[in-house]
């Protein structure tokens, strides 16, 4: 269940070109958060950048219960929140969705990550405790290549693409994970990142047969399942209909999504 | 000082309301998405999702663009259709105290009477004609902006509701008195507004409208003064109650349409921020009259002064 907080900020930090991490307080999101779950932030007072924005919970700390969210400033929300300050609060709604699927069956994982989509996808790989997990990180480039220590540790090896070149490998991430899919192989494929990586991945996990999930993105209004303005087709291409990503997903079997618009 | 006794509740057209507060159509789901959040006995109604006769997609997304104070909208009516709204919807609304409000949308006048007959014998309290959908291609708005197709509909309609018909109308019209009359004239027996105001947003990097419909309706704070001076009108000029909206989510919002002459409120867009805005509404609404030492609802409604 999720529910309307006022939490306190515990700290905020710039972590690289337009990117902020902020740690919030929060015993009720720290305890039942899922991995792939995002809360709905209200980024402004009063009526300016009115709507909520939602934000993936990147990390969790049970123990001290603090959660983390890292953002990317887009426009006038996230604009906003990054000038939020220490000892402040955030009101935010949380958390919301549905998350991704953890099995003690999936023995060797892939999480792919493209930009702002990498987040989500940190607190899976510290959840999946046993599992053999290899991290593939797409970025536009060396500007925006963040949190690589924290997922060198929560992984067993780490790939890193950028764009330009001007950081590990140069082109696109999906490269480096088809000839891992080839030597290594998956039990599932996890990923979040632009439609293009997502349907990419998508494509080579349904050749290779393996299972995958993707976390989808889109305009939300209430995020929590009232005003269905987050479509997305769920289905078959030829036989398909609308469900929501605040509810129904943002987390979905590639194989239950039509990725077409 | 004691405390006297408030009494918030109204009769609109024998739809009693134990508040005259209502999450709006469209912004409210089905109430249950709601339930997490408050007790849904603590609102007057709710006005349900725009039903069809069968279910419906809905439009492309993106369907939602955020602009100054407010919103645009092209959902596109998305909705399982009324069958399955009375078999799987009315019986959880029902473990409530709060009216269950259905509110239909058609392409044609046959969809809507036919809609009101399997209404009018399921287990809810009042049907809600939307006439004034901008985001649908056939039907809708187009029988809510003359004042020949607001009195054939809701006259047709009427024939088939045995339960009180208020019909929605749509600001996007050049003169809404007359078209609240001609409703009045052909048996609605109370009136809501504002719909959503049509208008457009455009990504001017991609050059492109934002939503993937190009049009969508405007709501939220930035057609407030909009729709209060649009009840005004209408609660000058008919007899039947008035339900207000647009923009609306405080006390105070409402207390403004209230004076302006609406019996009832609903709150829309802003269920979305604040997903108690309507027992937060109800609870300015109690604050203002206490302040004014009023002892119901019924001692503002309609008592503005003009200067
Ligand atoms: C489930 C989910 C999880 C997300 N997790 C993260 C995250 O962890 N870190 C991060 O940096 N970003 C994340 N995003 C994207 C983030 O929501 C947008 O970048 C943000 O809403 C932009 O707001 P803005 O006011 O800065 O931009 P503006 O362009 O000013 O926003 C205008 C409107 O469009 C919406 N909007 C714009 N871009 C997006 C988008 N990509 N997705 C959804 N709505 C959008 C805004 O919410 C707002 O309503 C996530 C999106 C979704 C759907
Ligand atoms: C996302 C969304 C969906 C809506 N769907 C409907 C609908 O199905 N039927 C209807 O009569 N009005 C619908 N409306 C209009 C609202 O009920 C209301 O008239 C309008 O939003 C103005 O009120 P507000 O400013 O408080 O939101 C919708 C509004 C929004 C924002
Ligand atoms: S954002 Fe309202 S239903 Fe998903």
């Amino acid at each position: 269940m999720s529910r309307v907080l006022n939490e306190r900020i515990e700290s905020i930090e710039k972590i690289a070109k337009s990117i902020y991490r902020m740690t919030v307080k929060s015993e009720y999101i720290s305890a039942n958060a899922r991995p792939g779950q995002f809360a709905n932030v209200k980024c402004s007072e009063g009526i300016n950048a009115l709507l909520r924005r939602p934000i993936s919970i990147c990390d969790v700390d049970k123990d001290r219960g603090t959660f983390d969210i890292v953002f990317q400033i887009k426009g006038i929300g996230t604009e906003y929140l990054s000038q939020k300050r220490v000892g402040s609060e955030v009101d935010l709604i949380g958390p919301l969705g549905s998350p991704f699927h953890i099995s003690e069956e999936y023995k060797r994982i892939a999480v792919v990550g493209g930009g702002i989509g990498i987040f989500p996808l940190l607190y899976l790989l510290k959840e999946m405790k046993e599992a053999d997990k290899s991290a593939f990180l797409g970025f536009r480039s060396s500007d925006y290549v963040v949190m690589t220590e924290e997922f060198e540790s929560a992984s067993d090896r780490l790939s890193i693409s950028t764009d330009d070149g001007s950081m590990g490998y140069k082109g696109i991430i999906t490269d480096l994970l088809a000839e891992d899919i080839a030597d290594r192989g998956f039990d599932i494929i996890y990923t979040c990142g632009p439609m293009p990586m997502i349907r990419k991945v998508k494509d080579m996990a349904q050749k290779a047969g393996i299972k995958c999930q993707v976390s989808l993105e889109q305009r939300m209004g209430c995020g929590i399942g009232a005003c269905l303005v987050c479509a997305c087709k769920t289905g078959k291409p030829d036989n398909w209909e609308y469900s929501h990503v605040c509810k129904d997903g943002p987390v979905f079997w590639s194989d239950e999504v039509v990725l077409d618009d | 000082m004691t405390e006297k006794n408030i009494d918030l509740s109204v009769d609109i057209a024998g739809l009693k309301l134990e508040n005259p507060v209502i999450g709006a159509s469209g912004t409210f789901g089905f109430g249950r998405e709601f339930a997490d959040y408050m007790d849904l006995n603590r609102i007057g109604g709710i006005s349900v999702k725009g039903l069809t006769l069968e279910k419906r997609q809905g439009n492309k997304p993106p369907r939602i663009a955020e602009t100054p104070a407010g919103i645009l909208n092209s959902v596109g009516l998305q909705n399982p259709g009324v069958k399955a709204f009375i078999e799987n919807e009315i019986p959880f609304l029902r473990k409530f105290s709060t009216k269950i409000i259905a509110n239909i949308a058609g392409n044609t006048i046959e969809d809507y009477c036919s809609m009101a007959e399997q209404l009018s014998d399921a287990d809810i309290d009042a049907i809600e004609l939307n006439v004034s959908c901008p985001n649908v291609k056939k039907g809708c708005v187009a029988f809510g902006n003359s004042t020949a197709g607001i009195s054939e509909i809701t006259g047709k309609v009427k024939k088939y509701c045995k339960k009180p018909l208020i019909v929605k109308l749509t600001p996007n019209v050049t003169d809404v008195k007359e078209i609240a009359v001609a409703a009045e004239d052909a048996g609605a027996d109370a009136i809501s507004l504002i719909n959503t105001i049509l208008g457009m947003a455009i990504d001017i990097h991609r050059k492109r409208p934002i939503l993937a419909n190009n049009v969508g309706g405007l709501s939220g704070p930035a057609v407030k003064p909009i729709a209060v001076r649009m009840v005004y009108e209408v609660a000058s000029v008919v007899k039947i109650p008035v339900i207000g909206m647009g923009g609306i989510s405080s006390g105070e919002d409402a207390v403004e349409f209230m004076l302006a002459g609406a019996s009832a409120v609903m709150v829309g867009t802003a269920n979305f921020i604040n997903p108690t805005a309507c027992v937060d509404v109800v609870e300015g609404i109690k604050n203002y009259l206490k302040m004014y030492n009023h002892s119901s609802v019924y001692e503002i409604i309609g008592k503005l002064q003009l200067n």
